[in-house]
């Protein structure tokens, strides 16, 4: 079994018409940036390996995850983590709420796990805040400890700091990458910033 | 789930194609049930020999036609003025409450200001007219129809402003009308000239519902309409409720020579369109630039307030009536108020009021499953609606209702079917379906589908996302979408009248029976009761969003 994540001559297709094309093996713990202009369809590489591609789009070639190809499955067993710009916590549960939504079904103490996530990320005592009060460094820790504890086996960001002004992206940023490398996930940066591609340490793939 | 939008197309065609089938057969003279089995023309030849046809056929023409032309025009009149304006918030607001009062409702509420002996008749006597008793015109149910077309105007320009409201950012008016105001266009000549034309393609399913509506009304037109001839919708019911069964077959030929009067009155339309269009096009190229539009501007509010104003005029004249003392003419108010009238009536209504709220509340149900069940499995499928579905959607309401429903009551009545409540919740469905998929359509496919992305990477499926996020989080827009269902259900006279075959006695079916009987006091009670059921309805569907997610900031813009 290989572990890590294989793209292998992954080819998105818009109708007939090709859109982008790649070929990549991230080993767990290391990072493939992906970079290039908008529109040039980086998020739809994403997409492809949430497998949630819009309709009209199709894609070829093989996505393989620690030795499981994905193809064909349902984007909920793929156990892929993905974190937007827009941190997309969901605004009608708390933020213990959200944590617990991303916690797998069978965890033990559910209420301890969450208390020792948010001590993790430095917001102890969070758990029964409005997600929509927090400030933005908060919003992106909690989706990204959201999807940690969701235990996922790599990590896809969608220009996950580009939000945030320039302190807080360092901050993230080292947040997030310490985090992958501890836990050994292959990780998909998707960015435009030069910046968050040297602070990722790894190969890099310039599109269009 | 898949088999959801199957259910609503039949539900939406079924009826509507059974109850045509039941309408035609006997109009030609078959309908063994009264011992009538060879086909003959004898109906049609009836309904000729009646002496009203001729009259009242213009009749419901012409107050359709004039309805909807004037709603149109007052509609694109308020918005090329107006729309995107602060003034204009102050008319987005006030659309909520004037949808929400019953077409009955509203009727009552005008003819009360404006009959000799209404509102502004007292307000202007004796000081300006002499009057000291109400003078001896026929200004309610005038010959013309003339106080039936303004009540009808009054209640659609709220209802076409939403529609266009709804469509108007697809037209993206703001960056046209700076450009043509940059060029030195007046306001409402850029907002004519540019945008109406790419806004009316996208109205045109809820103008033509407007015009078959108009054009077959018969509560409104009971109300406010002429009766000696009434238009023909209403003859058509008078002869379904005559004791004498021969007369229905007669009233089945009436309904088939409605729905001819509806499809030429469509096809009329839609060939004055593309004229209209065609003129239009010459006139946005012509460059003038009628840059002084000021007065034209002020005309435009003062027809809004109007048309606003008689509907909150109308309905604060029901209120005050039902607890009406004496109140002699020229009196512009009573002389005392009394809860008399309310205590006398409040326990006759009960039994209205329960099954108003029974029916409404069933048939609002089961449209919102069917709806979100639809919706539902247009997201997971991905399958989309074009352009035939929406003609779907519409067709419930470009028949005339008294047609097809008419013909429903006929095959009940040749297979002996027993015609109660379910029966009535049942019809009810099919006009409520529509409202609460238009109205929930646009928020269910906005949802951001990036939160199921995150919730599927989070392990979440199909189930999980639908329950735990799409459905809490569209809390307000579903309870919107049913508070509009409710509404319709509340308004409907015609379904449950006939139908119910007079069995099942609503609020709505109460009130405009009252309407012959003139007693002011108790149809402001019954017309009062209605609104207030459907405003209730409304205030729920406002403040259970704010009650639930009253700790979540982030849910508040969204209702």
């Amino acid at each position: 079994m290989t572990a890590g994540l294989i793209l292998d001559t992954l080819t998105i297709h818009l109708g007939n018409r090709p859109l982008v094309s790649l070929s990549a093996r991230i080993a767990p713990g290391a990072v493939l940036t992906v970079m290039g202009p908008s529109g040039i369809g980086k998020s739809t590489i994403l997409a492809a390996i949430t497998g949630t591609l819009a309709p009209g789009f199709r894609c070829r070639g093989r996505i393989v995850l620690n030795g499981r190809d994905l193809a064909g499955l349902p984007p909920q067993d793929r156990h892929v983590g993905i974190l937007f710009q827009d941190h997309l916590l969901f605004p009608h549960l708390s933020v213990g709420g959200n944590l617990s939504f991303g916690l797998p079904p069978g965890t033990p103490d559910r209420k301890a796990a969450i208390a020792q996530a948010l001590a993790e990320i430095g917001m102890d005592g969070f758990a029964g805040r409005d997600p929509a009060t927090l400030s933005g460094g908060q919003k992106a820790r909690v989706a990204l400890m959201r999807m940690l504890l969701s235990e996922p086996q790599a990590l896809l960001l969608d220009e996950p700091f580009s939000g945030l002004d320039a302190d807080l992206r360092g901050q993230m940023r080292d947040m997030v990458f310490e985090r992958a490398r501890a836990r050994n996930l292959p990780v998909v940066l998707v960015t435009h910033d030069a910046e968050d591609a040297r602070a990722a340490g790894g190969e890099v793939m310039s599109l269009g | 789930m898949r088999i959801a939008p199957v259910l609503t197309v039949l539900l939406l065609t079924l009826p509507v194609l059974a109850g045509l089938a039941g309408m035609v057969v006997p109009a030609f003279g078959y309908f063994p049930a009264i011992g009538a089995e060879h086909t003959s023309l004898a109906a049609f030849r009836a309904l000729l020999d009646w002496p009203g046809f001729g009259p009242a056929l213009r009749l419901s023409a012409t107050t359709g036609i004039a309805a909807t032309l004037l709603s149109l025009m007052v509609t694109v009149l308020i918005l090329s003025a107006w729309s995107g304006t602060r003034a204009f918030h102050w008319i987005e607001r006030a659309l909520s409450p004037l949808l929400s009062v019953p077409h009955a409702a509203a009727a009552f509420g005008i003819a009360f200001l404006i009959a000799p002996s209404g509102w502004i008749a007292r307000a202007l006597s004796p000081w300006l007219t002499g009057w000291d008793r109400p003078p001896d015109l026929l200004i309610v149910q005038d010959p013309w129809g003339i106080a039936m077309v303004l009540g009808l105007v009054a209640k659609e320009v709220p209802f076409l402003l939403l529609m266009a409201l709804a469509a108007l950012p697809q037209c993206q008016p703001n960056r046209s009308l700076t450009l043509a105001q940059a060029m030195g266009y007046g306001r409402m000549a850029a907002w004519l000239k540019l945008i109406l034309p790419r806004l009316y393609p996208l109205i045109r399913l809820p103008v033509y519902a407007v015009l078959a509506y108009s054009m077959s009304v018969v509560d409104v037109a009971l109300i406010l309409g002429p009766n000696t001839p009434p238009p023909l919708a209403v003859q058509v019911v008078r002869w379904m409720g005559a004791p004498d069964l021969t007369l229905r077959l007669t009233a089945s030929a009436g309904a088939v020579v409605q729905v001819g009067l509806v499809m030429a009155g469509l096809g009329l339309w839609r060939l004055a369109e593309g004229l209209v269009l065609g003129w239009c096009a010459r006139w946005a190229a012509d460059g003038r630039r009628l840059a002084q539009d000021r007065l034209a501007r002020l005309a435009a509010l003062a027809l809004a307030g109007l048309s606003a104003g008689a509907i909150f005029a109308g309905i604060a004249g029901l209120a005050l009536w039902s607890v009406a003392g004496p109140w002699r003419f020229p009196n512009a108010l009573p002389d005392l108020l009394t809860p008399g009238h309310w205590q006398r009536h409040g326990a006759g209504l009960i039994e209205p009021l329960t099954e108003t709220v029974l029916i409404a509340a069933a048939a609002t149900a089961i449209a919102l499953v069917l709806v979100v069940f639809c919706l539902e499995a247009e997201q997971r499928f991905n399958l989309s609606k074009g352009r035939g579905a929406m003609w779907l959607l519409y067709l419930p309401l470009l028949i005339p209702q008294v047609a097809f429903l008419h013909g429903l009551q006929m095959l009940a009545l040749g297979i002996g079917a027993d015609m109660g409540r379910s029966a009535v919740i049942a019809a009810h469905l099919v006009f409520v379906l529509p409202y609460v998929m238009l109205s929930l359509d646009d928020p269910y496919n906005g949802w951001d589908r990036r939160q199921a992305t995150v919730a599927a990477a989070l392990g979440a499926g199909p189930s999980r996302v639908f329950w735990r996020l799409r459905l809490p989080m569209l809390l307000a827009p579903i309870l919107t979408a049913a508070a509009v269902g409710f509404a319709v259900s509340v308004g409907q006279y015609l379904p449950t009248l006939l139908i119910g075959a007079g069995r099942v006695q609503t609020l709505t079916t109460e009130a405009v029976a009252l309407s012959a009987g003139g007693d002011r006091r108790v149809i402001g009670i019954y017309a009062l009761a209605q609104t207030g059921v459907v405003i209730l309805g409304f205030a729920a569907a406002i403040g259970l969003p704010r009650l639930v997610w009253a700790n979540r900031r982030g849910l508040r813009g969204a209702a």
